[in-house]
């Protein structure tokens, strides 16, 4: 169990971070420059936080009101740094030898060779960082940081130094790996679908602020924040006036939209996901658009529609290659929107 | 030709550099985390002596340590030994003049240094100790050699300074520097000539060492 709660002011905004994981991994989302690496860094205790507390299993690593602030070597805590941090001047077998202080000096040698067994990488021990591929790095990043024991895991963008089609097999890699670990383990992203695929909880940060913590499904069926909207990867969000409990008015898209769920008070915006925008007319939230752009990606088609009322405002639309054709390169189209997949937002950030 | 201005050179340059390369590092590592407008006062003064007139450096020198001065009459009361004129004085003047370049050298080793492997280390429970002494110090290893051997060429060829702390008394403090100026003054134009080739030997020679350390800094 892993409590924080942490202040601290930043050059550009305040961190102000508070959150708890409790088995599996965690997930912080936020775009990057939003503070989530300067968490990791509070928690394992080479930045101090102005103020706060954190809680590692019953331990307290930092308690600013007590005046409590742990080494990083008392914390216990893994870090996993972005683009590793493996020490270059040392072989695959040295820097796991890093990691076992803790050991008496004769059982250094044999224990880090069976760490670099677990993790294929024996027949590397005598190479040097820089004459391991991106995959190997990684691996040995994670066998020496899981060789010095620590009592929770801290993920800083692990796959980010990647290429696409290592990134897969990485991560199905780490997921065996972190399933074999017992204590809690923290993945700082700003992917969401990494999230999806990685955690079952996620905690939002925007500009330095933690959002409450949710499941990763909560996050993706319903955000509630301009921020959370955007990290879920919802391609449409436009500002938006709060009209009665299940109607808005966006007047960037000239919509009135019905909506399923009921309007908060503090609505700012409303988000509409890409592929939740259908073609063909309907009887509630529908409108005429303008195809301004249509862009094909691999297996979906983008299509960039300016609403025929609105100040020019664009929405994306997302559809199969097939839906598409059956449009027949139209040059306007109608379009409707579910009522239950307009999400009202509150907060800022637009 | 007596070769004693050659061997005082390389053993005033020698113990200078040793000197210099212990606490230009010290002073690189400690002046690195101090708050910054510390660091600025610090660094101007510990880099003075760089841009300085090496006989302005010689001066100020005397000031400290000549018999009549503060520390050098303290030092004569006290062990009866004088500080200037002594064929080791000039390792004073060497020192002062050449400290900033060691200095220099290693804090920029030390900048770019990344500062996340000391993090890694760390949260791996390694002590502070370990950290300098195992992660830090090897990964800036090359730029500090480099800093020692520059240092090392500029102690060879000082001057001014020496020449105003230690004099130029033949079979004493002469060293290859004061002996050619003194070579010229009473026109043996034939003996300076020689000196001035071994000199620039090697200083031909450090310098193709501090390149070729150069080099392999870039290829790691």
């Amino acid at each position: 169990m892993l409590e924080v709660r942490i202040r601290k002011k930043l050059d550009s905004f305040t961190l102000d971070v508070q959150f708890a994981a409790d088995g599996g991994v965690l997930a912080l989302l936020g775009a990057s420059g939003c503070g989530k690496s300067m968490t990791l860094k509070c928690i394992a205790g080479v930045e101090r936080p102005d103020s706060g507390r954190i809680v590692l299993n019953g331990r307290v690593l930092f308690d600013s009101d007590e005046g409590i602030c742990l080494t990083p070597q008392q914390r216990r805590v893994g870090m996993l740094f972005q683009d590793y941090a493996l020490f270059p001047h040392m072989t695959a077998l040295e820097n796991v030898k890093a990691a076992l202080g803790h050991l008496p000096r004769r059982r250094r040698e044999a224990e880090a060779m069976a760490q670099l067994e677990r993790f294929q990488l024996a027949e590397l021990f005598a190479r040097t960082p820089d004459r391991l591929s991106g995959g190997q790095r990684q691996r040995l990043a994670l066998a020496r940081m899981l060789a010095a024991q620590p009592e929770v895991l801290l993920l800083d963008e692990p796959f980010s130094a990647l290429d696409s089609h290592l990134r897969d097999q990485m991560e199905r890699e780490m997921i065996r790996h972190l399933q074999g670990y017992a204590g809690d383990v923290v993945l700082v992203s700003h992917d969401r679908d990494e999230v999806c695929r990685m955690c079952r909880q996620v905690c939002v940060l925007t500009r330095g602020r933690s959002e409450p913590r949710r499941t990763v499904q909560e996050l993706m069926a319903s955000p509630d924040t301009v921020s959370a909207a955007r990290l879920s990867g919802c391609k449409n969000v436009s500002s938006a006036v709060r009209i009665s409990e299940h109607t808005v008015s966006c007047p960037d898209w000239g919509f009135t939209l019905e909506t399923a769920a009921p309007v908060p008070d503090a609505l700012t915006a409303v988000g509409i996901r890409a592929h939740h925008i259908a073609p063909g007319a309907a009887e509630r939230n529908s409108a005429v658009c303008r195809v301004a752009q249509v862009r094909r990606s691999a297996f979906s088609v983008l299509v960039t529609l300016l609403p025929e009322r609105g100040e020019g405002e664009a929405l994306t639309m997302e559809l199969s290659p097939e839906e598409w054709a059956a449009q027949g390169e139209a040059e306007t189209l109608a379009v409707h929107i579910p009522p239950d997949c307009v999400l009202p937002l509150t907060g800022g950030g637009l | 030709m007596d070769w004693y201005p050659l061997l005082n050179s390389l053993r005033v340059a020698a113990i200078a550099s040793v000197a210099v390369f212990f606490t230009g590092i010290a002073a690189a590592h400690y002046i690195a985390r101090l708050p910054r407008a510390v660091k600025g006062v610090l660094d101007v003064a510990l880099t003075l002596p760089l841009v300085l007139p090496p006989t302005v450096v010689g001066f100020l020198l005397l000031r400290l340590l000549g018999p009549r001065h503060p520390l050098g009459s303290w030092v004569w009361d006290t062990f009866g030994v004088r500080l200037t004129m002594q064929w080791w004085s000039a390792v004073f003047a060497v020192a002062v003049v050449v400290f900033p370049l060691m200095y220099r050298t290693a804090r920029g080793a030390f900048e770019s240094f990344d500062e996340r492997l000391a993090q890694a280390a760390r949260t791996l429970g390694r002590s502070n100790t370990y950290v300098f002494w195992r992660i830090r110090m090897p990964c800036c290893r090359q730029g500090l050699i480099a800093g020692a051997v520059l240092s090392f060429a500029r102690a060879i060829g000082e001057y001014g300074a020496t020449s105003m702390v230690a004099g130029y008394t033949p079979g004493k403090t002469a060293t290859v520097a004061t002996e050619v100026y003194q070579l010229w003054r009473i026109g043996d134009n034939e003996t300076a000539i020689r000196w001035v080739a071994v000199n620039i030997a090697i200083s031909a020679v450090v310098l193709l060492a501090v390149n070729l350390l150069e080099k392999r800094e870039r290829n790691r």
